[in-house]
């Protein structure tokens, strides 16, 4: 999924320090793990591994991913008062460092987040000048970026899902610009994740999401949006 | 168009080619990779400069203290400091560079251009630039292309972040990105522009990143003031026509190898260097988190 930068990510983003891999990547994770829940949190569990897990205070990384689930944008001001606005809110969280966590990205931190009956947990990395990588959302491997419009599609492992799914979006002019397919288990459920250059109507998200076998549709704008 | 921002010499082709200058190149590969409309482009570049005014602004004004207390209003100390050892612009251009990068290590708003650890190298030179040459804004967001240009090849052929190519790649590409603008701005031909570009280069190369207690403030904030520092003296030499020998292509293939064989220490993980001196993990005893879980070397999945 190597996609090329863009002038804006030379010049830009425009974000609130210190660091773009550990404060404006950090918000991003935040945002999308908010897209992911779909609608503010009630509580996080926010876990910070290896090179994080020793300077989220001193990069401001807690202030970050709590803003982004608070859906601030990585040049929002509030970022430096994320934490007081949150407890405002009433949005509990908690923090927690692992090391040594040799199979992750230097860079990497596990949001739970629930809100409702509804809990989602996300790992995200942070590879650098604000771009993120997501790894796995609900325990299922995904690898996508967020700088796209990304649809995650939970359903059940069915012979000529992706065709059938790919058809979809086709019919509507939907450039894919890539589409990966994870499994738990033969004919269990499949985690779909689609990239596209341009966003599917709602039309087609409702679509998607009504039929039986599709557990869920979640659909994740470009994240700066 | 993918091949466009390859290398340097593929970006000159295609400009001579089309009879284009730098910038319109920039213009045509946003365009047609991310299909964003001329009018969207000079947008955002016009919003980016406007930060970049805002944060030299609001670090030569406002009180800019880090969280860990190692950066603590040095931008303003050396604006007001009565003694020019140059001249007053110089003073003026370093206290800039030191401004915009407090801003940034004290969770104000910048431009990461390239990275946020380099977001006072660009907002220093450009605006002390504009106001000693009086170009106006257009020209100025031509010459943000320009540079975001140069920066799309070094990260392609080399590296624009600290953790994969040390301190060279951050501040060294944005110190290299504003030569090179600045010499395009005052009409520069694209070999004076490159050559800007490489003489910059061979002025930042082996730069390792060794950040105190990993956080993005020292050594980063002094080195946004000398990399302005050093953007004005390759910008100076490239215009004379004094060519740097090596040429640009070379030079950033040199900073990718020099970028690989660096230890990790030396690459944003606090290990070596400056990080590594006894006050520096004195400092960094004091201000990191100690609480953290081990998990054994060999973690399941
Ligand atoms: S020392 Fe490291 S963190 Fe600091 S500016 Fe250089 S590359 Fe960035």
């Amino acid at each position: 999924m190597a996609e090329q930068s863009s002038v804006f990510d030379m010049i830009g983003p425009v974000m609130i320090g210190p660091s773009s891999s550990h404060t404006a990547g950090v918000v991003r994770i935040g945002r999308v793990a908010r897209k992911i829940l779909g609608k503010a949190p009630e509580t996080a569990d926010i876990t910070f591994y290896n090179s994080f897990a020793r300077t989220y205070e001193g990069h401001g990384s807690d202030r970050a991913i709590i803003a982004g689930l608070m859906d601030f944008k990585t040049d929002d001001d509030r970022i430096k008062t994320a934490l007081d606005l949150a407890k405002e809110a009433g949005f509990q969280y908690k923090f927690k460092s692992v090391g040594n966590a040799s199979v992750m990205h230097p860079n990497t931190v596990k949001v739970v987040a629930t809100s409702g009956d509804r809990t989602i947990e996300v790992v995200g990395e942070s590879r650098g000048g604000g771009v993120i990588k997501i790894g796995s959302v609900n325990g299922f491997g995904v690898g996508f970026n967020a700088n796209l419009s990304t649809m995650i599609i939970m359903a059940a492992d069915k012979k000529g899902a992706i065709a059938f799914i790919a058809t979809v979006l086709a019919n509507e002019d939907c450039n894919i610009a890539s589409m990966a397919v994870n499994r738990k288990g033969k004919n269990d459920r499949a985690c779909h994740v689609i990239e596209m250059d341009s966003k599917p109507s709602q039309v087609t998200i409702d679509f998607l999401k009504h039929l039986s076998w599709i557990n869920e549709v979640i659909f994740i704008p470009d994240i700066d949006f | 168009m993918c091949f466009l921002f390859e290398d340097f010499k593929g970006w000159k082709q295609y400009c001579e080619q089309h009879q284009m200058p730098l910038h319109q190149a920039v213009i045509e590969y946003e365009v047609s990779e991310k299909e964003a409309s001329e009018e969207k482009i000079w947008d955002g570049l016009a919003n980016a400069y406007t930060v970049m005014k805002e944060a030299v602004q609001t670090g030569l004004t406002q009180d800019m203290t880090s969280r860990s207390g190692m950066i603590n209003n040095g931008a303003k100390k050396v604006f007001n400091y009565p003694k020019p050892l140059l001249s007053k612009e110089f003073q003026v251009l370093i206290s800039r560079a030191l401004a915009a990068k407090e801003v940034n290590s004290c969770m104000g708003r910048v431009v990461a251009a390239p990275t946020a650890g380099a977001s006072g190298i660009i907002p220093g030179v450009m605006v002390t630039f504009q106001e000693l040459h009086g170009v106006d804004d257009r020209k100025i967001h031509e010459g943000l292309l320009v540079s975001a240009g140069i920066a799309l090849i070094m990260e392609k052929r080399a590296s624009i972040a600290g953790a994969v190519g040390g301190c060279q790649a951050e501040t060294g590409s944005a110190a290299a990105m504003a030569a090179g603008a600045m010499v395009y701005c005052l009409g520069g031909s694209v070999d004076q522009v490159f050559n800007a570009v490489a003489i910059t280069i061979q002025c930042m190369l082996g730069l390792i990143c060794d950040p105190v207690a990993g956080l993005v403030e020292v050594p980063c904030v002094v080195r946004n003031a000398s990399a302005a520092a050093i953007a004005n003296s390759s910008a100076q030499i490239a215009l004379a026509d004094v060519s740097g020998v090596i040429p640009v292509d070379e030079c950033v293939e040199a900073m990718g190898e020099v970028g690989q064989s660096m230890e990790t220490r030396y690459k944003e993980t606090a290990l070596g260097g400056l990080a590594a001196t006894t006050t520096g993990q004195a400092i960094s005893k004091r201000v990191l988190i100690q609480d953290i879980e081990m998990l054994p070397d060999e973690d399941q999945e």
